[in-house]
């Protein structure tokens, strides 16, 4: 029998993703329970969904009463058991396989045995994650996307494990939330990460090889394939850094070149050049020169 | 500046009714000249000599040393195989190329709507170089299983925002033509990223055997 979601927990709720997927579930109707170590992670989380929804308010895509309802509807922790009423946690805890699973363990004590458990990883196994938790069948795979409130993808995955139920289950909760899953099987990456990680390295490897210029690259996919926004662009917009570890999580398990961390961006985050965090990656947001690699 | 267009056969960049065609003028009153499937010929007169490149190299056409060829750039209208051209074109230089050359090119393309990506004479130049590896990924993923050919469209539409994704997009243009675009970038870099996917390696036998049509 489906068990019937109505309130859902968001474990490291102080993070930008994990604020962004609170705000999901509330503004969906659910009761939303943010969970974080840090008090003030949570206060600035919390802060951050209340300007958002101020800002979707004055913009007219909100209306008063439910910006209200939705703030009611969102509550927060520190304590783990402070989830235990949850009928569904997802996770959004740093990128770690060893931390994801020390979580699963600590929920399998702390919420009832029939809650489902989601982890929002992109790049680790769902079945790895799901190994942490002695009911590996409740586990599944929700990746959402950045910004977690404004991005309507998800990718599902099942873990080898994961029961039928648990993820039919899962999946219905995201479209009742009004997101747009899509399945994929437990592999690193999944589709979206699969495919952009690799395309962003041969982009820098591209310019390491004195192909083009990084503006020249990045008007040719723009021009020519419709994109919004060049690969070197949005590595500046992601960070050089970021990219670094999202290299360093696929290339070990994948053994695909293309994964492997290109030299050159080793050098430009050795040189502080982090993208627009910094003021200047592929390109320099103060003075909009180009960085000459 | 003024154009004229030497050309055999249709060109992929200006295929039949495209507009800028209709512009062009006499070669003896031409700041540049337009060589498409035709021999180019040096002329240090003009502003800037233009070779319409398929998937070869500006190097297949004038050598790597000749010091004759500084006013010569090759060019390509970036096409998704048998799709339509679109805006852009990848502009190729030689390491002697002028930048008066470069400027007058820009200007000929710029005045017809076109937008210019300069890069340097390299196999796939920049798109090809850049997507291909990805294509045969998604390709590859979609015979694994990964996901359905919907479900990753779908992933890279809402997730990347791309305005088609990438296995509607090699079907739409045609695997038995991405079959030579990938071909050749495997025989130019020998590495696996580019080696051509199984469903291209397919639609291309079929085609060339007349056992299937060559789209889809």
């Amino acid at each position: 029998m489906t068990r019937t979601i109505k309130t859902v927990g968001v474990c490291g709720a102080g993070g930008t993703m994990g604020a962004g997927i609170a705000l999901v579930a509330a503004r969906a109707g659910f009761k939303a329970i943010s969970f974080d170590m840090s008090e003030g992670a949570l206060d600035k989380a919390a802060k951050q969904s209340v300007d958002f929804l101020d800002k979707s308010v004055a913009r007219g895509k909100l209306n008063g009463d439910k910006r209200d309802a939705i703030v009611a509807a969102m509550s927060r922790t520190t304590s783990i058991d402070g989830l235990r009423d949850c009928d569904l946690v997802i996770e959004a805890v740093f990128e770690d396989l060893s931390i994801k699973r020390d979580l699963l363990g600590r929920l399998d004590g702390a919420c009832a045995e029939d809650a489902i458990f989601a982890s929002n990883t992109s790049t680790l196994s769902i079945t790895e994650i799901a190994s942490g938790s002695e009911h590996p069948e409740r586990v599944v795979g929700m990746h959402f996307c950045l910004p977690a409130q404004l991005m309507k993808l998800i990718e599902m995955s099942p873990g080898i494990l994961t029961s039928d139920e648990t993820f039919r289950t899962a999946w219905q909760w995201t479209e009742a939330c009004g997101q747009m899953p899509v399945k994929t099987q437990d592999k690193p990456g999944f589709i979206l990460n699969a495919l952009l990680v690799p395309f962003n390295n041969d982009a820098i490897r591209a310019v390491e090889a004195g192909v083009a210029a990084p503006a020249d690259i990045d008007r040719a996919i723009k021009v020519g394939l419709g994109y919004k926004m060049g690969p070197l662009e949005l590595l500046d917009l992601i960070g050089l850094d970021t990219q670094v570890r999202l290299c360093e999580a696929f290339y070990p398990i994948t053994l695909d070149p293309r994964a492997a961390t290109p030299p050159l961006l080793r050098r430009m985050v050795a040189a502080g050049l982090l993208g627009r965090k910094s003021g200047r990656g592929f390109f320099d947001y103060q003075g909009n020169a180009m960085f000459g690699a | 500046m003024t154009y004229a267009i030497e050309k055999n056969g249709e060109s992929r960049s200006f295929p039949e009714g495209d507009a800028f065609l209709n512009g062009a003028v006499d070669r003896d009153q031409a700041d540049v000249v337009i060589y498409s499937g035709v021999r180019f010929m040096s002329d240090l007169r003009k502003a800037v000599i233009l070779v319409e490149l398929g998937e070869e190299c500006l190097g297949d056409h004038i050598g790597e040393d000749d010091p004759a060829v500084t006013n010569v750039l090759g060019f390509a209208r970036y096409r998704n195989c048998d799709d339509l051209p679109s805006r852009l074109i990848e502009l190729v230089r030689h390491p002697k190329t002028s930048e008066a050359a470069i400027a007058a090119a820009r200007e000929v393309f710029a005045a017809a709507g076109l937008e210019v990506s300069l890069c340097n004479d390299q196999a796939g130049r920049i798109i090809n170089r850049l997507v291909v590896p990805k294509y045969n990924a998604a390709l590859r993923f979609l015979d694994e299983g990964l996901a359905t050919q919907t479900d990753m469209d779908l992933t890279c539409k809402l997730g990347l925002g791309y305005p088609d994704g990438p296995i509607e997009r090699v079907m739409r243009g045609g695997l038995a033509s991405y079959y030579g675009v990938s071909k050749g970038l495997f025989d130019a870099f020998g590495t696996p990223a580019y080696a051509p996917p199984r469903r291209a390696r397919i639609a291309f036998k079929q085609a060339t055997t007349g056992s299937a049509p060559a789209k889809r």
